[in-house]
């Protein structure tokens, strides 16, 4: 080929490639863009602070919603996280040739069960036998949607740890379940932080799960025991309302939303960013 | 016979490939000795079956007698992780752990093993650190990635982490097969030094290396150790044939 024509082909190719880029990240502008537009009014000091009015009063926030969600993500995650990073750990390191293929595929198929259906189960183990909704049952069927992907990233991660570091570790005298904590799992820390983060951002906007099982709560919430307010069953109940009011209430809900999976994901990449990092 | 190595009838499996054949050989100890041979000749499964590290890939076997300054290697109710304590391995390429500092490399053996003493660290880490030559060069930058250091200084600097935890022997994997001729100048300098208080055991695919710094050779073909001797006579007079062809470099 001529090397104009080389040229002119890399130019081409890397605009295309530079505008794929472009539109990945377009619908996340537009959706914050529109959110912006649509929520901001209605964000204030007495959104974050009050809780909602009565039918037909104008005013009134989301306090109880957003730290309802903010309950449940916790004790999702205190839930789901260890026992998924654990659980890839084992696939990653497991010598067994059946048992981990067989939890790794049931892990992807747990993957692609529909979160209603994930609410289902967790009403009939947690609330059916409870005789009540709860933030726990809530809690408890987040972290279902959460294990598979945390389990299938840090399995992946875990196995992006190069074996030279492993065996330097073990001939140094080092028991394995020391090399693991302190040598594999450090190096792979980084990308398991992102994979948990990523699995959080998912069941924060989970709706579905939470409706028949946190069901929601109009005030601040009893107990874990007792049904708890959460942003996305608010924002769900106020966007098919009739009111005005409760309509800007639902999009500025999404908007602190966003925000809120924003400054989780920010947190835990500062408090766990470390000097040095392996694998990302 | 309680000090060096000594190996009888030792035999590797990777699976149902059978890679070393009834392997038997006397190591001197606070002697270097080298062990050559083409590539899959089966040398570098030797020496990690002389501190159990074979065994540590999914389906290898071992059998045979390892005795490590006069321990067992093999014997039964023997934990890996002390034979392995006692002797240091330091791998083709540079390993060291990328979560950790300089320091925290030398010293990265007795951290995990539980030493907790900040003074029993900081002079373990010196000394270790001097022994592999690399103090001068990095004292001041301590604090720094291990793996901010240039390749041949990584190396050291793994030779320095196998020495902190002062084992009797040290097995090298060709340690120098990923540095340039300075930095294996400064190895084999390294491992003139150690040799006086350490045995150890150097695989190698450069023949003027195991020349300049070994005492003994061994050469090993197919899984079969063909000829081992006084590391002179080895390449000015070998007594077997092969040996001569694949040191007059007429395979290999």
């Amino acid at each position: 080929m001529r090397p104009g024509g080389r040229r002119a082909v890399n130019v081409v190719m890397s605009g295309l490639a530079a505008v794929a880029a472009g539109l990945v990240v377009l619908p996340l502008l537009l959706i914050f863009g529109f959110l912006l537009w649509q929520g901001a009014s209605a964000v204030n000091v007495d959104f974050f602070t009050h809780l909602p009015k009565p039918v037909g009063e104008v005013g009134g926030g989301m306090a109880n919603a957003i730290v309802g969600s903010l309950v449940l993500i916790a004790l999702a995650a205190a839930l789901g996280l260890p026992l998924g990073i654990l659980g890839g750990v084992y696939l990653a390191e497991s010598r067994d040739r059946h048992l981990p293929w067989l939890a790794r595929f049931l892990a992807d198929v747990l993957n692609g069960v529909p979160s209603i259906v994930i609410g289902i189960f967790a009403y009939t183990v947690m609330v059916l036998p409870m005789r009540r909704f709860s933030a726990l049952a809530g809690a408890f069927a987040l972290a279902v949607i959460m294990l598979p992907i945390v389990m299938r990233t840090s399995e992946e991660l875990v196995r992006l740890v190069p074996a030279s570091l492993r065996e330097a570790a073990l001939a140094l005298g080092i028991p394995e379940w020391k090399v693991l904590l302190r040598v594999v799992l450090p190096a792979a820390r980084a990308g398991i932080v992102t994979g948990a983060m990523v699995a959080i951002a998912r069941v924060a906007g989970e709706t579905a799960p939470l409706l028949f099982t946190a069901f929601g709560n109009r005030f601040w919430h009893q107990g874990l025991d007792q049904p708890i307010a959460a942003l996305p069953l608010q924002i769900f109940a106020y966007a098919i309302a009739p009111y005005d009011d409760w309509h800007r209430q639902a999009w500025a809900g999404a908007l602190v939303l966003i925000g809120l999976v924003f400054m989780v994901s920010l947190a835990a990449r500062v408090a766990t960013s470390g000097r040095f990092t392996g694998v990302r | 016979m309680a000090d060096g190595i000594l190996v009888k009838g030792l035999n590797a499996w990777f699976g149902e490939h059978h890679v070393l054949h009834d392997i038997g050989i006397s190591m001197a100890p606070k002697a270097v000795t080298a062990l050559i041979g083409p590539s899959g000749c089966g040398k570098s499964t030797f020496i990690r079956c002389l501190n159990r590290m074979h065994e540590v890939i999914p389906g290898a076997r071992v059998a045979g007698t390892v005795r490590v300054e006069g321990v067992d290697v093999y014997a039964q109710g023997v934990d890996p992780v002390q034979i392995r304590r006692k002797i240091g391995m330091v791998f083709q390429k540079p390993n060291p752990f990328p979560t950790m500092s300089v320091f925290e490399n030398a010293v990265a053996g007795l951290r995990l093993s539980g030493v907790r003493e900040r003074a029993v660290l900081n002079e373990a880490g010196e000394r270790a650190l001097r022994q592999a030559a690399l103090w001068d060069e990095v004292k001041d930058s301590l604090s720094k990635s291990g793996v901010s250091l240039s390749g041949g200084q990584q190396q050291r600097l793994c030779i320095a982490r196998a020495l902190a935890v002062e084992p009797e022997v040290l097995l090298m994997d060709e340690p120098c097969s990923a540095l340039d001729p300075i930095a294996t100048a400064k190895i084999e300098e390294l491992i003139l030094e150690l040799r006086s208080t350490l045995t150890i055991v150097i695989v190698t695919h450069n023949m003027q290396q195991a020349a300049r710094v070994s005492e003994a050779t061994g050469f090993f073909l197919l899984g079969d150790l063909v000829e081992v001797g006084v590391t002179r006579q080895l390449f000015t007079n070998p007594r077997d044939k092969r040996t001569e062809d694949y040191i007059t470099g007429r395979f290999g």
